[in-house]
């Protein structure tokens, strides 16, 4: 008698098993790199600013407050999709949204920022994307919450929405400001 | 969609025209020199060797120190994963970070790093994504001992299956060995 049933239940395990690939494969994006770095320190780094490449921002220089990190550059599609989301909503964050020119000719930076609008308080720019690297930057447009210690508290991969805005910036950015006011 | 969109972005335009630039007359210049079908396929074949040469010199060339220490460098950029071109190693890769990645790896080479240190060094910025060899863990315990736990099930269900026909066929065959005897 369970002997009849056994294929069926091979039937229901293999169903099971495909289906349970289908839905992790949905459910998570499998291409996006997880980041070692949530939770630990930034790291150390003294950029220049992109328009005043004589002057240098560093990691030290933005603590205290917490901040955003927004990773962009001229060469990427992506970045144009979310820059309207960063120009309408960037203030409103009520973080320190800091621009990080990743990999680009400083002219075609500036022309591109003039074009599309400068939603940033300060741009910095790593033209030999060393910093980047440090970072565990892919590409662009990447996202870094880092808050007033320094330390990463959250990164997102791929273009902001205002979905992204509302359910996992703005909630970990009230945080971060309860925890600098204690 | 958003996701092609940001694979294609993830190439700078500027930073590395070489790759892309050199080899776009690769592949038309001699298709106009030729006419017919051997034309063709005379074309085809010069269009696809010239583009391996350009793939092949694309690959930035490092000052090693000795053939000894280029093979060294080969076998591990060839473990490591591009963060890009996921589906390329570090050693194949075209992409500007890939390139970066191969530079940083080559000058933690020079100074004397070891191959563990190096890899630790990339885990620590892109986590075990990096690795093509996953490395044992809790979360990879799966990975690694399931294909022999399901060997082991396949294994007990074969022998249990064989088991009960060997006893099904010794109960059919005892009837016909009574029969036999009164033969």
């Amino acid at each position: 008698m369970p002997s009849r049933l056994l294929p069926f239940f091979g039937f229901v395990l293999v169903f099971a098993l495909l289906g349970f690939g289908i839905w992790w494969n949905q459910s998570h994006d499998p291409r996006e790199v997880p980041s070692p770095l949530i939770g630990k320190p930034a790291p150390e780094f003294s950029l220049p600013l992109l328009d005043d490449p004589g002057k240098k921002l560093g990691s030290a220089d933005l603590r205290g407050q917490p901040y955003l990190l927004n990773v962009f550059a001229s060469w990427c599609f992506a970045c144009r999709e979310e820059h309207p989301i960063l120009m309408q909503q960037g203030k409103e964050l009520g973080v320190k949204l800091v621009g990080f020119n990743y990999k680009d000719e400083p002219a075609d930076a500036k022309r591109w920022i003039a074009q599309y609008g400068d939603p940033y308080d300060v741009v910095i720019a790593d033209y030999p994307g060393d910093v980047a690297i440090d970072f565990g930057v892919t590409g662009a447009p990447e996202t870094f919450l880092v808050d007033a210690n320094g330390v990463i508290r959250y990164k997102y991969i791929s273009p902001i929405t205002p979905e992204i805005i509302a359910t996992e910036l703005l909630p970990r950015i009230s945080l971060l400001k309860k925890e600098v006011t204690k | 969609m958003r996701r092609l969109r940001r694979m294609v972005s993830s190439f700078p335009r500027k930073r590395e025209p070489s790759a892309f630039a050199v080899r776009r007359p690769a592949s038309k210049a001699p298709g106009s020199r030729f006419r017919g079908k051997d034309g063709k396929m005379i074309a085809l074949f010069v269009a696809c060797s010239l583009l391996a040469c350009t793939l092949a010199h694309a690959i930035d060339p490092l000052p090693f120190k000795d053939r000894a220490e280029e093979l060294r460098f080969q076998a591990l950029t060839k473990q490591l994963r591009c963060l890009v071109c996921q589906n390329e190693s570090l050693a194949d890769s075209n992409a500007p970070l890939a390139a970066d990645l191969r530079r940083d790896v080559f000058e933690q080479m020079q100074a004397g790093k070891s191959d563990e240190e190096i890899k630790a060094w990339l885990t620590s910025r892109y986590s075990d994504f990096v690795l093509y060899d996953p490395p044992l863990r809790a979360g990879t315990v799966l990975l690694w001992f399931g294909p022999a736990l399901a060997l082991l099930a396949g294994g007990a269900a074969i022998v249990v299956i064989v088991r009960r026909r060997a006893r099904a066929a010794t109960l059919a065959a005892r009837p016909a060995s009574n029969v036999e005897d009164d033969w």
